[in-house]
């Protein structure tokens, strides 16, 4: 029996919810000659799945038939499900028909491999290109690049992709050998590398040139995955680092593995290791926003993030030689690096601070969360009563707020 | 002494202009048609008048920047029952004091300014996300809404960049107007005898041939993208809170 498209959407949907990434921002897509769609600025999420997370692209595998057999995928060839494949037409009509309704903020289309990654690859901008030069559309869309895609087909793909991402998906090669073992990972750093310098005289060009075409605006992104391998949270945050910097990747995405499969190559796991995927999450913000270097956020004697105090919490705990912090003189970077002080907080204290001292009810009030900042700030000279204690019992008290109504003996 | 005025922000000026000129000192500043009276009450009702309201505007222009006095209008639209006091208090503290104050958030109305525009931003950022067109039988892609605040002065923008090629409209269900793109141009719209249905919803009846069908495919999805082990609702609720999801064809299923 031919599968209905609703029928293929249910298949190719729950396939492709693996793959973590759904952001949709940061490219320059404006809306030309009055066609549809826009895919300037922020991305915007539409809804959130029952587990939190954003839905901002219609996300979907063009088909589930796969050659190769990763332990961690239920789209492996091992693996005995039904198999489906979309048509061009039906994910140009998906993705069309969902938009104009504003349900989405664009695409996000991986495949399985179908002959060979080039062959896979094709089909999918083949799809990108019939929505940008048949159907006028500038929303986002964020493809796929099968690893070992050539050159040619990577050229084409970045100039109807806002985004392209090559998925690193086991932290390390070994592993990757291990669970994945038609994969390596050259594969991904050689169309990875080639992406980047494409990217990069891309910018540079349409400095010097004015009519320059877009090439993949929105830049390059990779995911891993998380917890199916035994790599520490040393090694994959030192990865994330050298990914930012050497290949200036835009985003790298922490997929906690989810046991989908029986597998004997993967460990069993009872669920997924949801928090530390939050963990390596809240890391990977520090350095990308609040100017941690990697070896402030973790070391070698600990190689794993503290599951039950988020990381910026850990760092002060562990330099408290730093703090406290005098929240009226102090430079803004000292300032954001107090826990309960976010950004947002920190902006508005350097702000008023110029008209005048800040006091403790403005800090409150300016939005800091003060159950943790009060042991690490002090208020021009007079350091808050609570900043003298001792890690563990500050982090004893973060961890466990006293609960007066519990006091009660009997 | 409690002043009453028409609930325009154009009146809201004029309140200014009066209170100045005659040295009032409002204890709050109240839309007349919410107004309840109270015993003791001293009132006193300002008139809208254009000339007073231009002056006031202007003035305002020279002591601040055309974004804080944006951020004025908009916070003005959230329609807490302090904005307009909040807004005096602001504007009293911009006039007396010399030089720029616009970012002292230790005084009170500059912060709560503030404030309020942010959750006026984030509404606005929730209606950007969470407007669902519908396609009717007359080729309009039509949504019905019900926002926390007044924020469809601000959100025609957004929309008309996105779907410049097709006729929409936006109409929120509780303050009655909404806005419509004709293909040139964004217009306010009120309908007379609107064909809702008791639930403010568009009648099926009006829905074009396969309307329905993209609502399921829709709903097929995301159900499918959701990931069953990690489900957390609090989580989810946090993102999407319940009063959005009549209008919302996934979660009104
Ligand atoms: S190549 Fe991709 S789709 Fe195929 S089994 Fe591996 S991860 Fe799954």
């Amino acid at each position: 029996m031919k599968a209905s498209v609703t029928d293929k959407l249910k298949i190719l949907a729950d396939a492709a919810k693996y793959d973590v990434s759904c952001a949709s921002s940061g490219s320059k897509r404006n809306n030309k000659n009055k066609g549809l769609g826009n895919a300037t600025g922020m991305g915007i999420c539409h809804s959130y799945t029952e587990d939190g997370r954003c839905v901002s692209l219609l996300k979907i595998l063009l088909t589930n038939h796969c050659i190769y057999d990763c332990a961690y995928c239920v789209s492996r060839k091992s693996n005995d499900i039904k198999r489906v494949a979309f048509t061009v037409e039906e994910v140009v009509d998906l993705t069309i028909n969902f938009y104009r309704r504003n349900y989405i903020e664009g695409l996000f289309l991986s495949s399985g491999i179908f002959k060979n990654a080039d062959y896979t690859n094709e089909r999918l901008i083949r799809i990108a290109k019939k929505l940008r030069n048949e159907h006028n559309f500038n929303g986002y869309i964020h493809l796929k690049i099968i690893p070992g895609a050539s050159p040619e087909v990577m050229r084409e793909a970045g100039v109807y992709a806002d985004r392209l991402s090559v998925n690193l998906e086991i932290p390390s090669e070994r592993s990757l050998q291990k669970i994945a073992p038609e994969k390596d990972h050259k594969s991904v750093y050689t169309p990875m590398n080639w992406l980047k310098e494409q990217i990069a005289e891309n910018r540079e060009d349409s400095r010097k040139f004015r009519k320059t075409p877009m090439f993949a605006p929105g830049g390059q992104s990779t995911q891993m995955v998380v917890g199916a391998t035994p790599e520490t949270d040393h090694h994959i945050l030192n990865l994330s680092a050298s990914l930012y910097k050497e290949q200036l990747l835009k985003r790298v995405y922490y997929s906690g593995y989810i046991p989908i499969s029986e597998d004997e190559r993967l460990p069993a796991l009872k669920q997924a290791p949801l928090i530390r995927e939050n963990r390596l999450y809240q890391a990977d913000w520090l350095y990308r926003f609040y100017g941690f270097e990697v070896n402030e956020i973790i070391d070698e004697t600990q190689p794993n993030l503290d599951l039950e105090i988020d990381p910026k919490l850990g760092y002060a705990l562990r330099h408290l030689d730093q703090f406290p912090v005098d929240v009226n003189r102090a430079p803004y970077e000292m300032i954001l690096r107090v826990p309960g002080i976010g950004v947002k907080t920190a902006q508005l204290i350097v702000k008023s601070r110029k008209y005048g001292r800040v006091r403790y009810e403005d800090i409150k009030k300016m939005g800091a969360a003060m159950n943790r900042a009060k042991y690490f700030i002090e208020i021009s000279g007079r350091p808050l009563p609570a900043a003298s204690a001792v890690p563990e019992r500050i982090r004893h008290e973060i961890i466990y707020p006293a609960k007066k109504a519990q006091l009660t003996l009997f | 002494m409690k002043i009453l005025y028409d609930g325009s922000f154009d009146g809201l000026m004029s309140v200014v202009f009066d209170c100045y000129e005659q040295k009032m000192v409002p204890t709050a500043i109240i839309k007349m048609h919410k107004y309840q009276p109270e015993m003791f009450d001293q009132v006193q009702t300002v008139e809208t008048n254009a000339e007073k309201t231009k002056r006031v505007i202007d003035g305002l222009h020279k002591k601040m920047t055309s974004n804080a006095f944006n951020q004025l209008f908009k916070a003005f639209h959230s329609e807490f029952d302090d904005i307009e006091l909040t807004i005096f208090n602001y504007i009293r503290l911009v006039i007396s004091t010399k030089g720029y104050i616009g970012t002292d958030y230790r005084q009170e109305p500059i912060l709560r300014i503030k404030q309020v525009v942010k959750m006026m931003n984030r509404e606005i950022h929730r209606m950007h996300a969470f407007v669902r067109f519908q396609l009717t039988v007359d080729g309009i892609y039509a949504a019905t809404v019900n926002p926390d605040f007044d924020v469809m002065p601000f959100i025609g923008e957004h929309f008309r960049k996105r779907y410049a090629d097709q006729l929409w409209l936006i109409y929120d269900v509780q303050r009655d107007y909404g806005i419509y793109y004709d293909m040139q141009k964004l217009q306010t719209i009120h309908i007379e005898n609107p064909e809702w249905t008791a639930n403010k919803k568009i009648k099926d009846s009006l829905l074009a041939d396969k309307e329905k069908s993209f609502q399921n495919m829709w709903q097929q999805y995301f159900s499918s993208t959701s990931i069953a082990e990690r489900k957390n609702m609090k989580l989810h609720l946090q993102h999407v809170p319940k009063r959005y999801w009549k209008y919302l064809p996934e979660k009104s299923a």
